[in-house]
């Protein structure tokens, strides 16, 4: 293995990129995300209509709604109507909302599935509890992860972009450290989205909302948080999409290799 | 003869490749192991919210403004039973709530004594399991005053709610213990949203225990029964969804 100290300017050779916790944490959270995210869908099933505000039930109008009428299925977002058969609504003849291949468990239980969500909390909050007390005490995330001024000028964050969009990826001794559309996406998921599926989370328990009930107050109240905890949801979903779609883009073999090892080979410069 | 279309191939492969999938997930689920290990999950929730919370702290009270227009009713509408749909037809003026188990002086109340009780008023917001929010303003007598009538014996643990509704033959029953027995806001409800309690909403009594979710709100309480253990009522787990379908005893989340 060769020592990044002695890197050669042009990529290809390998450094050591991932350190262990960053790679133990990525993958508790990884699994933790995906199950929660399934077991959300199982718990969504039960109600598959969002409100705003205090209250909302059969009686209210539903912002976002999917459902089935007879045989076809539908979404509908405000005035909005999707044809969903087969997918959303109705598929192989079950009227689930979300369909039972991503759902756990496949089958309509809330009562397993709420079982799930729950316990798998537990390991989201504790596994992101920890990884950011270490973070911040191993500098992790002052180092790797904060912007500098430089990567925040609005020129970079667009050339970034535009090179995103065009499949160049940074390479050589730029590749060596994350670039700004990755710092702030992983800051927004560490720091932003994931808190906020928790704290919207919390506000889903009556419990809760009676010690902490500025919390729900933030939200706009219980029917709000519900929708607002859907809504960060499906925002991860998209990370979630993109991340994958950037590792298989950058080269899944390295990208996994570095996420699992720790070892990350610099790609080579290209002629621009 | 089969026409193996291209298309019709990656569906089948794909319809294969996800009952392979689901199935095995299933497995996963179902397995008793792996049941136990999130029920961990279950117990810790408790305990953290027990420990993070102060226990007597209220549930948010709403203004009249605030309420649902219309208040949707679940579970069981009208009870099956012979006895109950008399009750209906007398407007329960031969009815008793029985307060029994664990107790020095065990109970028999008309619907008149309970509503000559002291009574608190409280416009709260119902949280059903599945996810849906409905605000209703409930009327009633605090549980804590029924159960000093009757006066706890030391070794009470648990308030046990038997209701005349039931599910194929199975009876309707929830518990709370007496922290949440004793809380303010605990009350057996006669009353909702300035009428006497429609049967649809379980008259003519049921309990109301804010801070808990919508399936703990046992309706048409018949007795209290204060118990030492959960293990020999129903099948033991506290309740009839607790029973039948698995569901978490403490509801608070």
């Amino acid at each position: 293995m060769s020592d990044p100290t002695d890197a050669a300017a042009d990529g290809g050779n390998l450094i050591y990129r991932q350190c262990r916790p960053v790679r133990l944490w990525h993958w508790i959270n990884a699994i933790s995300v995906i199950v929660m995210l399934m077991s959300g869908l199982a718990i969504f099933n039960a109600h598959p209509q969002l409100y705003w505000g205090q209250y909302g039930a059969n009686h209210e109008v539903p912002w976002f709604e999917i459902g089935s009428s007879g045989s076809s299925g539908f979404l509908r977002l405000g005035p909005i109507t999707i044809p969903t058969t087969g997918v959303l609504g109705i598929s192989s003849g079950n009227e689930l909302a979300f369909p039972a291949l991503v759902t756990i468990p496949s089958s309509y239980d809330l009562a397993t599935a709420r079982q799930w969500h729950f316990a798998f909390a537990w390991l989201l909050v504790g596994g992101g509890l920890l990884f950011w007390l270490w973070g911040f005490v191993s500098r992790h995330v002052q180092r790797d992860l904060a912007p500098t001024r430089r990567e925040l000028r609005p020129a970079h964050i667009w050339q970034d972009i535009k090179d995103h969009a065009r499949l160049r990826f940074h390479t050589g001794e730029g590749a060596r450290r994350y670039n700004i559309l990755q710092k702030l996406s992983y800051i927004g998921v560490i720091f932003g989205l994931l808190p906020a599926m928790v704290l919207s989370g919390l506000t889903m328990s009556p419990s809760m909302d009676a010690a902490w009930p500025w919390l729900l107050d933030l939200l706009g109240g219980r029917q709000s948080a519900r929708s607002i905890h859907f809504i960060c949801a499906s925002l991860l979903v998209g990370f979630i999409l993109v991340h994958l779609a950037m590792v298989l883009l950058a080269g899944p073999f390295n990208e996994l290799r570095s996420i699992i090892t720790g070892w990350y080979r610099l790609p080579r410069e290209t002629s621009r | 003869m089969t026409l193996l279309t291209r298309r019709g191939l990656i569906g089948s492969l794909g319809a294969g490749a996800g009952g392979l999938l689901l199935s095995g997930c299933d497995r996963i689920v179902a397995a008793p192991s792996v049941k136990h290990v999130v029920g961990i999950g279950e117990t810790l929730t408790m305990r953290a919210q027990r420990l993070l919370t102060n226990r007597s702290a209220l549930a948010r009270e709403f203004p009249a403004s605030d309420m649902s227009p219309v208040f949707r009713t679940n579970g069981n509408t009208m009870p099956q039973s012979e006895a109950y749909q008399a009750h209906v037809v007398h407007r329960f003026a031969d009815w008793r709530l029985l307060i029994d188990g664990l107790v020095r002086r065990p109970q028999s109340l008309s619907l008149a004594q309970i509503r000559a009780m002291p009574t608190r008023t409280q416009i709260t917001r119902h949280d059903c399991v599945e996810g849906w929010s409905a605000i209703g303003k409930w009327t009633g007598v605090p549980l804590k005053l029924l159960i000093d009538a009757a006066g706890a014996l030391p070794a009470a643990r648990y308030v046990v709610f038997h209701c005349a509704d039931d599910f194929d033959g199975d009876p309707y029953y929830e518990s709370i213990d007496l922290i949440d027995a004793h809380h303010p806001q605990t009350i057996l409800a006669w009353g909702m949203n300035d009428q006497l309690l429609s049967v649809g909403h379980g008259a003519p009594l049921r309990l109301r225990v804010e801070r808990q979710l919508g399936y703990k709100q046992a309706k048409y309480v018949m007795r209290v029964e204060l118990a030492d253990s959960l293990d020999n009522i129903g099948s033991g787990k506290g309740g009839y969804w607790e029973d039948s379908a698995d569901y978490q005893w403490y509801a608070g989340i």
